[in-house]
């Protein structure tokens, strides 16, 4: 599994977002690495290869859908597996690729990290237009920006039991990990509170647009692994947390719902609600979860006793398949979530970014007398995800212990610069670190090396995600001492990667 | 990667002090930080807001 974010940028003299982006990046670049230039391989992205099994038209497809052309934008492989670009007009840190989603947490919180070495890296040669980026998904004048799931599934799974199984817990799970906001409408016509930054942005059930017309399932299919065996299910409707908590419970919940729908365990037509892209919207501003919504047999349910149905299913599987450590830990929190959901949602305060920014907020708003349309208040949601800055108000609340981290700040500082052990981004992230001149361009599936300017290049496929890894690929890339040696000993052991 | 981590350690985060706190049991509620909230809020907020115009993603 893996998480992208994309993130919302500005500067001091309000120059353009793309601008900003590319320096950002570019300055990260230089730093890590100063002598070489290593180019995305996006010979393996297929963005217009859709799930259902068709491929959209290039002339069809809108000019924002096109992510797979070779523009000269900064577009970085990381020490640590991820890939850190820009796309569109926003800098964009993409995760590598995990087992757990506790690690999910700690990769993401490095790219928090790294956005910040990056601005402080950039603010030198600029700073007289300090850049400031924000951990947010909407500008409340009518563009979002995505925060997106990525888990590897089964090629033999149907997709109509895909978007059975998660279409319910896609439209409920907000009630958790939304991260709140003032502002209702994709233009903030309306005055409110909200649950999820979300939800005014997905206008179709099933799709496979990410810019316009947004999906509660997006059916792009890049697997980024033998597509054969493996599809990658890319999920958009969520939103960025500063939440740790949310986070963890957010991939920990969907990853075990998958798990699930593959092993066929339960049948989900009992929660198929109706109207779902009417019901995201609903749900997402009833803070006090008053709704009812009608499943296609005519019985009622609300937002909790969904998530209730799915925990009460997850359960069962669990009990059935073995607990671990991270299932432990995704069941603790789902009941912690639930239970306090039910009985008082300001207990939650500390765990769910929704409550803090709200709670906050209606603090605030007593002390001083403020109206939720101030522009103080206003403020105060997007100054909420502000992450390159130390005042950011998440950050703030992190450091006086009133929002819960569950990871040790060492932990998160070690992976600005290291991979996973126990996935394919081990062997990437070590390979462009130790060899980085050599090194050509890479892609999530692949490492191309350019060793003798004489030759052609090599280009290393590396399709299955769990190979790879340090215990597979660890003594032969120490005891590589140039890029030769590296290229030569995999070539004799097709098995690691 | 040194400068990086040197950078990353001395001008951000103070990870001596975060250590600290990491331990340390909750001791505070909301209302404690609102003065703390009120330094940090922006000086001219409706321009900081009126200002912050994304091109859209995906």
């Amino acid at each position: 599994m893996g998480l992208e974010n994309e993130y919302g940028i500005s500067s001091a003299q309000n120059t353009d977002p793309i601008t900003l982006s590319n320096r950002i990046v570019f300055a990260y670049a230089k730093h890590v690495y100063p002598e070489s230039n290593i180019r995305w391989d996006y010979d393996v992205e297929s963005p217009l290869r859709d799930a259902r099994g068709f491929d959209m038209s290039r002339a069809d497809a809108d000019s924002s859908q096109l992510t797979d052309e070779d523009q000269v934008i900064p577009n970085l492989v990381l020490p640590n597996g991820a890939r850190f670009y820009v796309d569109h007009a926003h800098p964009e840190f993409s995760a590598p690729e995990v087992l757990i989603p506790l690690d999910i947490t700690k990769w993401d919180l490095a790219g928090e990290q790294i956005m910040k070495i990056a601005v402080t890296l950039d603010a030198k040669e600029f700073p007289e237009d300090k850049i400031r980026v924000f951990k947010n998904n909407v500008d409340n004048k009518g563009s979002s920006y995505g925060t997106h799931e990525n888990y590897q599934m089964k090629r033999s799974t149907n997709f109509t039991k895909i978007v059975a199984g998660l279409t319910p817990h896609f439209i409920t799970r907000q009630i958790y990990c939304g991260a709140g906001r003032i502002g209702i409408g994709q233009e903030s016509e309306n005055n409110g509170y909200q649950i999820s930054q979300r939800a005014d942005y997905i206008e179709a059930h099933v799709g496979l647009e990410t810019t316009m017309k947004r999906p509660i399932i997006n059916t792009r299919d890049e697997p980024h692994a033998d597509p054969k065996v493996s599809r990658r299910l890319h999920v958009i409707i969520g939103d960025a947390n500063m939440s740790d908590f949310a986070n963890i419970l957010k991939v920990g919940s969907t990853a075990l719902i998958i798990s699930m729908i593959e092993d066929g365990f339960v049948d989900f037509e009992e929660v198929n609600l109706m109207n779902p892209v009417g019901v995201v919207k609903e749900i997402s501003q009833d803070l006090d979860f008053k709704n009812n919504y009608e499943n296609n047999r005519g019985k009622n349910f609300s937002a909790i006793d969904v998530q209730e149905w799915y925990l009460e299913k997850s359960k069962a599987y669990l009990a059935q398949q073995g607990y671990d450590d991270n299932s432990r830990q995704v069941i603790d929190f789902w009941e912690q979530a639930l239970s306090g959901l039910r009985s008082n949602k300001e207990d939650l305060a500390d765990r769910i970014d929704w409550i803090a920014k709200l709670s906050l907020i209606e603090k605030y708003r007593a002390k001083n007398g403020l109206s939720l349309e101030d522009d103080l208040i206003k403020s105060l949601d997007f100054k909420y995800s502000e992450i390159t800055a130390e005042d950011g108000i998440a950050q703030v609340l992190k450091r006086n212990r009133l929002l819960k981290e569950y990871l040790h700040p060492m932990e998160v500082q070690s992976a600005i610069s290291e991979p996973p052990e126990d996935t394919r981004a081990w062997f990437r992230g070590k390979s462009v670190s130790k060899f980085s001149k050599s090194i050509a361009a890479a892609s999530w599936d692949s490492l191309i090396f350019d060793i003798d300017k004489n030759q052609s290049l090599f280009r290393i496929s590396t399709t299955d995600p769990l190979k790879g890894t340090k215990p597979l690929t660890g003594e032969i890339i120490s005891q590589s001492d140039t890029a030769l040696d590296l290229v030569d000993s995999i070539r004799k052991y097709p098995e690691v990667y | 990667m040194e400068q990086i981590r040197g950078i990353s350690s001395n001008n951000l985060d103070n990870l001596d002090d975060v250590d600290v706190t990491f331990t340390k049991p909750n001791t505070k509620s909301l209302d404690s930080v609102l003065d703390e909230i009120d330094a940090v809020l922006e000086k001219n907020a409706e321009e900081f807001v009126k200002g912050f115009i994304q091109k859209g993603g995906q």
